[in-house]
Order: structure tokens, then C-alpha cells, then sequence
């Protein structure tokens, strides 16, 4: 097993070094320089520009650049924020427990939802439940999530007025009070993702039951005189989720895609929403950062899908 | 051969005779796709909405910038179906206009998609051995791209010099275009080296090539055809997934100007008045998830239609 995993955190390597490649291909192709401003400047002499570019390395190969730039990120040295006066690594370290919270709640809202109605649709397959469901999986993962939060703000903050449309992270109460307003402020965000999750979830939560509630074994269980509940429980679903779980970690990138929306829309202080503002008041170092953060935390969650596949599925062999 | 019985029905001459009446393959598609109800549903409110959104100033002759002050934010009424912006200006016309922005995006990213996704298919599916790995190493790397912050990146770095070389509005769909359809060639291209993979091994591949067809015509003639069912069903969801792309980047402010009143640009302006003016979010909100919810559905209905194994 630890050889499996071995084995896997290698064949990432190559994956880490190409999206860094990516990146920085990105940021070197991008127009702009950074000593642009002193060029134009005409209290700053020619020599002294072209000693600031010598001194900081910019006019090295760009494989030299690109290897500095790739070291200092691996050491965590990704810069100082234009904007908020701090370290780019503190601000994220700030900011990323709170998207973590909100994504993984959202998955499981995603999968409490998806396992059981995929389940029940696939066990009568094109009856109406199974029509309904399809149809409304399917409008779930049309809806835009930004149209969904907007709708939500719209039904459940002004016209009932029962939840709070924008986040604090400094709620003043203590004890349950805290958990409480905590839990209230989150409800929104963490719903909105978790529906538009749950519609391309449940679908193939759908297709993986049906695929095998075929099978002879499952026939075999019921002929044992297995009773149906448990067939289902511990015979079909236990198999379907192996390719789901998959899909879960798979799905990543567009879960970051709309926490970046959600945070935005709800304000929720999450690596999202410091995304935006980034963009918004030019602040370089962060916006890289960030992006640079989130392909790291997919290909993480990647590594943890293949793991968790060869611990699921016996059938996966280790060497 | 009196008494024999035949193995099948097929073999049967009198019902070969009955079934050799002719049925192309498009009419056939189409026979398998109108059994799909919603799907046939959706693309007739999608043709509705591509004419519509065609004709915008014939059918509905106000100007999207039409500022009338006495009817701010005024709700749905005769003059105004959809009702009025802040500025007073007409939002029928905008949602009209700013449907052809987001169509016109949503179709040229699908065709950026599928151009690069069959050209990286072929190749790969063309060539064995390390091409192959490389392009396939390289699809999964761009599959697990963060593509969301990515997009912005790339926004943020390139719009001001595209802006300055082709103008803002020709620049910013140029890059919206070619950003979104960069990020959605992955899929296409497994799906068309796949197709090649078991393609190629068939035999009239393999007659063609006996009778000494050149790579290129075997490709050409034989196998792309052939594996072009699986890339109409991604095409088509492919372009329901830009629209939600380009509408996701107006909606953070990053996607066309102001003045270019993309469905995604108009939920942006409209989200500060949700309290006062709830018709000004729903207008743009409802088109973009009409259009991606009927395009999704048009794509249910192809995958049945087109999949030879399914029975309809």
C-alpha cells in the first residue's frame, strides 16, 4: 500500500511541474514589467534601471527565471500583497481555512443528496420518480450558481428575511450564539454550491448504480434471500461509489470555480472572494498566488481520489 | 434447403425486401430524437430564442441605450415587458441584444473547443506511442486546472494590450473566445482518440488501407466521420458550458464592458437592486438558465439519438 502511494505522489511530480510551467508561462508572456514605471520616470537614469533588472535577475535566460521563481514558491516565499501590506502566504493561510469549510460541506450536502436519489432512481429505473429526479438534476447543474445565489438573497433574506446575505467572520456573540449565527450565515453559500454539485452528482450516482444493480453477484444476493434493503445498501451502493468518489475529487476544479462566485456573491472572506479583489486592485503576487494554491489543492485532492480508489477497490492492484 | 429454418429474421428474404426501404441517417436521428420529449421541447424554445435574439431590433425596435429618467427601475409593464433599468433604459431590448453576445460566445468557444479537440484527437489517435502519451498527459493536465481562477488570470494579464490592438469590444470577445474554448478542448480530444482507437482497428479501415488509402484519406474519409456522434453531443454541451463561463465573467465584473450588455454583465448591474427592482435580476438570470438548460437538454436528447446501442 505505502508503495502504492509512493508510486502515485511520483506520477504527480510531472503534473506539479507542468501546471507550474503553465503559470509561469502565463505571467512571463503577460505585457507589463515590473520597472516600467522607472523607464518612464525621468529622475531614474538609464544605468541604474538596467542595474535594478541585472540585480533582480531579469534579463537571465528565462529557464533561470523560471527555476528562482519555482524555488521560491515551493519554499512559500510567494510574495508581499501591493494592497494589504502583508506576506502573500499569510493572507492565503488567513483566508483558506473558510473556503476549505464551505467546499467540504458543500460536497457533503452535494453527496447526501446525490447517493440517496441516485440510489432510488436507478432501483426504478424511468419510472416518474426517476423522471422527475433526472429532470431536476438536470436543471440543478444548468443553474448557474450566481443566478442561484442571487435567487436565494432575493426569496430568503429580503422577502422572508430569515437568513443573513452577507458573512461576518467577526460575530460578536460566544458560545452557542456563535455556532449558531455561524451555522445561519453559512446555510446560503454552502447550499448554493451544494445543489449545483448535487445535479451532475446525482446522475451518475444514477449511472453507476444502474450499471451495477446488473451484475450477476447483485442477482446472486437476492436469490440468497438477501432482503431488497440490504441488497441495495450493502451490495450496489458500496460498488457504485467507487467510480463516484472519483468523480468527486475530479469535479474539483469546477467546485473552486464556483466557490469563487459563491464567495463573491455571499462576501464570504474565502481565497475566492480575495481572488476578486485582488483582480480588482491589481494586486499581482495574490492573484498568482492564488491560482498557483488552487491547481495545488486540486492535484492534492487527485493524489487523495487515487488513493482512496486503491483502498475502495480491492481490484486496483498496488504494484 | 426445403424445411430448413432460418436462424434469424434478417435472414429471412421476404423481410430483407420490406426493410431495404432507405432511411438516411439524419432522418433516422431525428426519428430517435423526438422520442426524447423535453429534449424536443427545448430545442424548439432554442430556435425561438436564436431567431429572437436574431432579429432583436426588428422584433422589438428600442435602442438598448434609451435613457428615460421618468421610468427608472420601472416594473413590467405594456411599454416595457421586462421593465426598466436604473437609467430607465429598456430591458427587453438589452436582454435581446446581450443574447447575441452571449450565443455569438457561447458558439465560437464551441468551435474552438471541438477544432482543437478533434486536431489533438486525430493526432493523437494517428499515432501510437509517445505523441500519444504526451497529449494525453497534456489533456489531463489541463483537466485539472482550476479553470475559474485560471480564466481571471488570463483576463486580468491580457485584456488592456488585446483592448488596445482590436478595441474593446472586439478584444475582449477575441480572448473571451479563445480563453473558454482553450480550457474545454480536453474532453473532445478523448473522445476523438478514442473513437480512433477502435476505429482504426475495424474492417473497412482496414480494406481501405489494403486498397491503398494514404493516412490523410483513412482519416478523412473513413475514420473522423465516423467518430463525429460522441464530439455533436460534447459540442452541444460544450456551448451550454460557455455560456455559463462568459456569464460567470461578466457577473464578476471581468467579462465585456458596460456598455456591451451581456446577459452576464446585465445580472451584474442589476445584483446592488435586487431589493427595489427584482424584475431588472430575473430577466437575465432566467435567459441564461433557459438557454443552458435547453442547450443541456438538446444534448440529452442527442446522446440517446446518436448512440447506436440504445434501442428507441
Amino acid at each position: 500500500m505505502s508503495q502504492y502511494i509512493i508510486r502515485r505522489v511520483l506520477i504527480y511530480i510531472p503534473a506539479v511541474i507542468g501546471i507550474s510551467v503553465i503559470l509561469f508561462t502565463i505571467l512571463a508572456l503577460a505585457p507589463g514589467d515590473p520597472f516600467e514605471e522607472l523607464a518612464t520616470n525621468p529622475a531614474v537614469p538609464p544605468e541604474v534601471r538596467a542595474a535594478l533588472r541585472a540585480k533582480f535577475g531579469l534579463d537571465d535566460p528565462v529557464w533561470q527565471r523560471y527555476v528562482r521563481w519555482a524555488l521560491a514558491m515551493l519554499q512559500g516565499d510567494w510574495g508581499f500583497s501591493f494592497v494589504s501590506r502583508v506576506n502573500v502566504d499569510d493572507l492565503i493561510l488567513q483566508r483558506l481555512p473558510t473556503t476549505l469549510v464551505v467546499i467540504g460541506s458543500s460536497q457533503l450536502l452535494a453527496l447526501a443528496i446525490a447517493i440517496p436519489v441516485g440510489t432510488f432512481a436507478a432501483t426504478r429505473p424511468y419510472s416518474i420518480f426517476d423522471q422527475i429526479a433526472s429532470t431536476l438534476a438536470m436543471i440543478g447543474f444548468s443553474m448557474p450558481t450566481f443566478f442561484t445565489g442571487v435567487l436565494f438573497i432575493l426569496v430568503f433574506s429580503i422577502y422572508l428575511d430569515w437568513l443573513p446575505f452577507v458573512y461576518r467572520a467577526d460575530i460578536a456573540e460566544t458560545g452557542w450564539r456563535f455556532y449558531w449565527e455561524h451555522l445561519k450565515q453559512s446555510i446560503m453559500p454552502v447550499t448554493v454550491l451544494g445543489l449545483f454539485q448535487a445535479g451532475g452528482l446525482t446522475r451518475y450516482v444514477r449511472s453507476a448504480a444502474l450499471d451495477v444493480i446488473r451484475l450477476d453477484y447483485v442477482t446472486t444476493a437476492r436469490s440468497k434471500g438477501i432482503a431488497e434493503r440490504s441488497v441495495i445498501v450493502k451490495h450496489v451502493v458500496r460498488n457504485a461509489l467507487i467510480p463516484v468518489v472519483t468523480l468527486v475529487m475530479l469535479q474539483l476544479p469546477a467546485v473552486f470555480g464556483g466557490a469563487v462566485v459563491t464567495e463573491q456573491i455571499f462576501r464570504v472572506p474565502g481565497i475566492g472572494s480575495l481572488l476578486i479583489s485582488a483582480i480588482q486592485s491589481n494586486d499581482t503576487p495574490v492573484i498568482m498566488s492564488v491560482t498557483f494554491v488552487s491547481a495545488m489543492l486540486v492535484i492534492a485532492f487527485n493524489l487523495l481520489a487515487d488513493i482512496l480508489y486503491g483502498w475502495l477497490d480491492p481490484r486496483i492492484s498496488y504494484r | 434447403m426445403a424445411g430448413s429454418t432460418l436462424a434469424s429474421p434478417i435472414a429471412d428474404p421476404r423481410t430483407l425486401v420490406q426493410r431495404t426501404k432507405h432511411v438516411s441517417l439524419a432522418m433516422e436521428t431525428w426519428r430517435r430524437f423526438r422520442r426524447h420529449k423535453l429534449a424536443l421541447v427545448s430545442s424548439f424554445i432554442l430556435l425561438t430564442t436564436l431567431v429572437a435574439v436574431a432579429l432583436g431590433p426588428l422584433l422589438w425596435p428600442v435602442a438598448i441605450n434609451d435613457i428615460d429618467f421618468t421610468a427608472r427601475l420601472a416594473g413590467p409593464s405594456l411599454a416595457h415587458p421586462f421593465g426598466t433599468d436604473d437609467l430607465g433604459q429598456d430591458l427587453l431590448a438589452r436582454v435581446l441584444y446581450g443574447g447575441r453576445i452571449s450565443l455569438a460566445v457561447g458558439l465560437s468557444a464551441m468551435a474552438v473547443a471541438i477544432i482543437v479537440g478533434i486536431l489533438i484527437g486525430v493526432i493523437a489517435g494517428v499515432s501510437r506511442g509517445s505523441v500519444d502519451a504526451v497529449l494525453m498527459w497534456l489533456a489531463d493536465l489541463f483537466l485539472s486546472l482550476p479553470q475559474l481562477p485560471l480564466l481571471l488570470l488570463l483576463i486580468y494579464l491580457f485584456r488592456e494590450p488585446l483592448k488596445q490592438i482590436a478595441g474593446p469590444e472586439v478584444g475582449m470577445f477575441v480572448l473571451i473566445v479563445i480563453v473558454i474554448g482553450g480550457f474545454r478542448w480536453m474532453p473532445v480530444a478523448r473522445l476523438v482518440r478514442a473513437q480512433f482507437f477502435s476505429l482504426r482497428e475495424k474492417e473497412f479501415v482496414e480494406a481501405a488501407r489494403a486498397l491503398g488509402a494514404s493516412t490523410t484519406r483513412q482519416v478523412m474519409r473513413h475514420i473522423l466521420p465516423n467518430s463525429l456522434g460522441p464530439v455533436i453531443v460534447a459540442a452541444t454541451i460544450d456551448v451550454a458550458a460557455a455560456i455559463l463561463a462568459e456569464s460567470t465573467l461578466s457577473f464578476l465584473g471581468l467579462g465585456f464592458p458596460p456598455d456591451i450588455p451581456s446577459w452576464g454583465r446585465l445580472l451584474f448591474d442589476a445584483k446592488d437592486y435586487m431589493d427595489i427592482a427584482p424584475h431588472w435580476v430575473l430577466a437575465p438570470g432566467l435567459s441564461i438558465f433557459l438557454a443552458v438548460v435547453t442547450v443541456n437538454f438538446m444534448g440529452d436528447g442527442l446522446r440517446d439519438a446518436l448512440d447506436p446501442r440504445k434501442v428507441l
